[in-house]
């Protein structure tokens, strides 16, 4: 059993995400997506804009799956995994301590994403800020890597296609522009 | 409720998978916008492919008519989808999370997410704000069921996707 506390190699992990398409429009009779749910998040508030004027309880699923990953990052931190460190490599690591990032620990820099009480100005507003992009620009997209790049482009749909150039576009931009005037 | 239960499971299941394939860990994100591993790329050309073949035989051999419609791709694209992407890839690089994995993390304790995820919340209700014109059925977003103008009208009715609220 010592395999899955341990991370799973891509060849085990990816095929199974691939699965949850079939699965999802078998048993869920949905198209797999994710980003919807913050749609249908903001439609759940009284005060809103007329364009989330629609009845969120047929849309319920999405709010229970989402409920269903904050469970599933519960139950496999607590009891599916002995490992704290992300083993990512070398090359990695020397780059992201040039700006800054020396704690590897966990699976995001604690410097960015721990303590939020004891939280610099700066950090709430990059934290902010990059979810605003994340919720704007999927709302955009119409999707996020799960609808548009795993789901979509295994329909062949052309949008998806474009959404996820997009996607790849915007995240080495981020990555080796943004980076340097940021951290 | 019951009907609902299996998105939870899905949800459980799913959840557990960005965990342990570790496609939710910001170093791992970083990982791959730098070209330092194949893990990422791994994962999600693995998951395209089986996706792909999934998708082609349940249109072979599937008679049901709801797999059949969710299945039928939409065959237009839109700038936005593009520009829209573009936003979205920034994001994922910085916060080094997708959607699904804020969510994730989240319960995983990593409770910086939160903020990550307020953000989120908001960019979607500026998108809200910024469409008060329309109805957020005239804005395609996937994990909707599509109105697909080839299927029958008798079919649609039981499935249409957003209903007004009555007031």
């Amino acid at each position: 059993m010592q395999f899955i506390l341990e991370p799973w190699p891509w060849y085990v992990a990816g095929p199974l995400i691939g699965l949850m398409v079939p699965a999802f429009v078998i048993f869920g009779e949905k198209r797999f997506g994710i980003s919807s749910s913050f749609r249908h998040l903001c439609a759940v508030s009284p005060l809103k804009p007329k364009f989330f004027n629609y009845s969120v309880s047929e849309h319920a699923w999405s709010l229970v799956f989402v409920l269903g990953l904050v469970l599933g990052g519960f139950v496999a931190n607590e009891f599916l995994t002995t490992v704290s460190t992300v083993s990512i490599s070398e090359a990695t690591r020397e780059q992201l301590s040039q700006y800054g990032f020396t704690d590897f620990s966990g699976m995001a820099p604690n410097q960015l994403f721990g303590g939020l009480t004891t939280a610099s100005a700066t950090q709430w507003l990059v934290l902010g800020i990059s979810g605003f992009l994340i919720g704007l620009g999927t709302s955009y997209a119409g999707g996020c890597t799960s609808g548009h790049t795993i789901t979509g482009i295994s329909m062949m749909r052309i949008a998806s296609v474009t959404a996820t150039v997009g996607f790849f576009i915007g995240g080495l931009f981020a990555t080796h522009v943004l980076f340097n005037l940021i951290f | 409720m019951l009907k609902l239960f299996k998105y939870l499971l899905f949800g459980i299941v799913f959840g557990i998978l960005l965990f342990k394939s570790e496609v939710l860990s910001w170093f791992r994100i970083q990982e791959m916008f730098r070209f330092h591993a194949f893990h990422m790329y791994g994962v999600i050309m693995s998951a395209i492919a089986v996706g792909l073949i999934s998708v082609q035989l349940l249109k072979r051999y599937s008679k049901n008519e709801t797999t059949q419609l969710l299945l039928t791709p939409e065959p237009s694209w839109k700038w936005s989808n593009f520009l829209g992407g573009i936003l979205f890839g920034i994001g994922w690089a910085i916060a080094g999370a997708c959607p699904g994995p804020i969510y994730t993390l989240i319960g995983a304790g990593h409770l910086g997410y939160l903020v990550v995820l307020g953000g989120a919340l908001i960019g979607a209700l500026t998108f809200g704000i910024l469409n008060r014109n329309k109805a957020a059925s005239e804005v395609e977003q996937c994990g909707d069921v599509p109105n697909n103008p080839v299927t029958s009208n008798e079919f649609i009715e039981g499935q249409h996707s957003y209903e007004t609220q009555r007031v």
